[in-house]
């Protein structure tokens, strides 16, 4: 009961000084803003690093060139050396799937990725692309489902055919006006550019293909247009386009979950002993990879909060600075209440109350305004913004924490008055 | 009659100078009830200190003090307070109204502190009550800089009177007054004493004094003089006298302008 008059009269005091308790909670108010605008934004990045990691497939393991020159004494950074050969995924698809050989089975597919851009001619028109060489286990990796036609086959692999599946986006600026199942058998040139596709330029170059597929529509992945890209055998790519003899990657699908950190030690053990010995190549999981990527997104994260933090802290002192002021300026007013039966307790109830009220009604606006700033930004900018309850929690909680710390001193300082003086203050 | 207020050879020193300054120096004193005692005194006479005192806004050095019974000088700070709220009723010079709060709500501070639970409705009944027998009902939502001196001290007296105490205690309570204004609170304090309640009134106005029934003179911290007011000054006839002699000012002013 007193303590709910007590907060009566501390919130009547408030609204008598609408214009300075505003200012006075602005500190809190943006401290909480940015505080929860920063986590949003953070968040967001973060969990679309995490979306792009995760669209690689189910259960996957990666293998990448290792950091290691081949006998050298200057070590490049992660995938420059060029160590994986082709060898090197046909031999972990030939240790882990045959289970008919009383092999190990934890693999359920493999599949070495080739990467370079390319020209592409057709039906009159010209498209830069990305061309990917892979092996038929490829779409089974990504989930990625042949919409028309078929993927190519081990065979097409082994025969380095000149057979390609296109992605949407490659169709529609190609064919325009066709059909898709028209684009079936049409035939395609393709360019590489760096690699040196037929030896380069000219009316006569390029490597004619066939088009036996055309992959579904996978949509933008981290502002990447999936569907901007042709499949052909890696075997083909190799030889045809970008005439290397390393490949960028090989994906390796577990069957299942509890099988991923096995099929990593297997994948190690054998390479290395592919290798002769020396670690030149990185195996990770997705959880690996989505940990190194998130680090930067997590650092700039606890930093921009950490900033925000210091503002929340400032107007901490804000606060404090205008609740001595009002008890200096109330001194007169304590004195009253107290000659006519206030305890001490209850002036400091009240203008702890005040203070209280002040920051945690800051720190609710400042949640709003946050989430509200950051939907904006998000909206206008295209970033995707993950708004933390977490982070709402914790803001509104410090800054109700800031009013406790921050308006005690004040308070103390006004229930220790003699009332005889308070009440002689002018 | 029972004695409202008895005290025995009280002392007050204040030791936080450099020397100690003996403010009241063995007072006794019983004040009954309904009775209204000015107390006077030139400035340093120990007045406001033992208004201090009798006001339980601070404890004797020395001496015993019992208020309504209860021996004050052995309270803690939270005693007195409670004691200051159930009790006593105080009047100040300077009004000491809260400001940018309404007379009403003025009138029900006293009961937010108040030990027994009251009702927000009973609360407002009782302020009204209160404000009605000063006549000041009709003001009840109006802010303290809505309202003149006198009414400011009226709304002063109601909140004074809200916890229905034994004793109310004025500080000068025509301090900041005109004389007319003056006579006018002088009034409201008249009939609440005749109502019954006991006052105790500081002043250094000898007009203002001749309202009360009994006036105490202290000098250097000792009472000195303590009687009975003889032709005593009531405040209806006095205001009565007063409109006369405007009447007549006014009549006569009007007729020399007319010639």
């Amino acid at each position: 009961m007193r303590f709910f008059i007590t907060l009566r009269m501390a919130l009547r005091a408030l609204r008598r000084n609408t214009m300075r308790s505003i200012l006075t909670a602005l500190g809190i108010i943006i401290g909480v803003a940015a505080v929860i605008a920063m986590v949003s934004i953070g968040n967001g990045a973060k969990a679309q690093v995490q979306a792009a990691i995760a669209s690689l497939g189910d259960n996957l393991v990666l293998v990448g060139p290792g950091n290691q020159l081949q006998g050298g004494g200057v070590r490049g950074g992660a995938g420059a050396a060029t160590t994986l050969l082709p060898t090197d995924a046909e031999a972990i698809k030939a240790s882990f799937i045959d289970s008919a050989e009383g092999k190990d089975n934890s693999v359920a597919a493999v599949s070495p990725l080739v990467v370079a851009r390319g020209q592409i001619l057709a039906n009159g028109l010209n498209w830069a692309t990305n061309i990917f060489g892979v092996s038929p286990d490829y779409p089974l990796i990504r989930s990625w489902r042949v919409a028309e036609g078929v993927f190519f086959e081990d065979a097409e692999v082994a025969s380095s055919a000149k057979v390609a599946v296109v992605g949407k986006t490659v169709v529609d600026n190609l064919f325009p006006d066709s059909e898709p199942a028209s684009v079936i058998g049409q035939s395609i040139r393709v360019y590489g550019q760096g690699g040196g596709g037929g030896g380069g330029g000219g009316g006569s170059g390029g490597t004619p293909f066939r088009i036996i597929g055309i992959m579904a529509s996978k949509g933008y992945n981290a502002n990447q247009d999936q569907d901007d890209v042709i499949f052909i055998p890696y075997t083909s790519h190799m030889k045809r386009i970008s005439r290397r003899i390393f490949v960028a990657q090989i994906f390796v699908q577990a069957k299942t979950e509890e099988l991923i950190e096995k099929v990593k030690t297997d994948v190690t053990d054998l390479l290395t002993q592919r290798h002769n010995g020396t670690v030149d190549f990185t195996v990770q999981d997705q959880a690996d990879i989505t940990a190194a990527r998130t680090a930067s997104t997590d650092a700039m994260t606890y930093l921009l909060g950490a900033i925000a933090g210091v503002s929340l802290l400032v107007g901490g002192i804000g606060i404090m600075n205008i609740m001595l002021v009002s008890v200096t300026e109330r001194t007169r007013e304590i004195g009253i209440r107290m000659a006519l039966g206030a305890h001490g307790s209850d002036v400091l109830t009240q203008f702890l109350i005040e203070a209280i009220a002040l920051s945690s009604l800051g720190g609710l606006v400042g949640v709003a305004l946050g989430i509200g700033g950051s939907v904006m930004l998000g909206n206008y900018k295209h970033w995707p913004v993950e708004p933390s309850t977490t982070a709402m929690v914790i803001a509104v909680g410090f800054s109700a924490a800031v009013g406790v710390f921050f308006g005690y001193y004040p308070a103390r300082k006004a229930a220790q008055l003699d009332p005889i003086e308070a009440l002689r203050y002018e | 009659m029972s004695a409202v207020v008895k005290i025995e050879d009280i002392h007050k020193i204040y030791e936080s100078g450099e020397v100690p300054v003996h403010a009241v120096r063995g007072v006794s004193l019983e004040i009954h009830q309904q009775e209204f005692v000015a107390l006077m005194g030139a400035s340093g006479s120990g007045k406001s200190t033992l208004m201090n005192l009798l006001g339980c806004l601070d404890r004797p050095t020395r001496g015993s003090y019992l208020l309504d019974g209860v021996d004050i000088s052995r309270l803690d700070k939270n005693e007195l307070a409670d004691i200051r709220n159930k009790k006593l009723g105080f009047v100040f010079q300077g009004f000491n109204l809260l400001a940018r709060t309404t007379a009403v709500e003025n009138v029900e501070l006293p009961c937010l502190y108040g030990k027994q639970r009251m009702s927000a409705k009973a609360m407002r009944e009782r302020a009204m009550h209160c404000l009605e027998i000063v006549g000041l009902s009709n003001r009840a939502d109006h802010m303290p800089n809505q309202l003149s001196g006198g009414q400011q001290q009226r709304v002063a007296i109601a909140r004074a009177l809200v916890n229905e105490p034994q004793l109310l205690l004025a500080d000068e309570p025509t301090g900041n007054l005109d004389s007319k204004t003056s006579i006018e609170v002088m009034g409201v304090f008249q009939k609440l004493n005749d109502q019954g309640i006991t006052i105790v009134m500081v002043t250094h106005e000898l007009d203002v004094a001749h309202y009360c029934k009994r006036y105490l003179i202290l000098r250097d911290g000792v009472v000195v003089r303590d009687e009975a007011t003889l032709d005593r000054s009531i405040a209806n006839v006095e205001l009565a006298k007063l409109k006369q002699a405007e009447t007549a000012a006014k009549l006569l002013g009007a007729g020399s302008t007319a010639a």
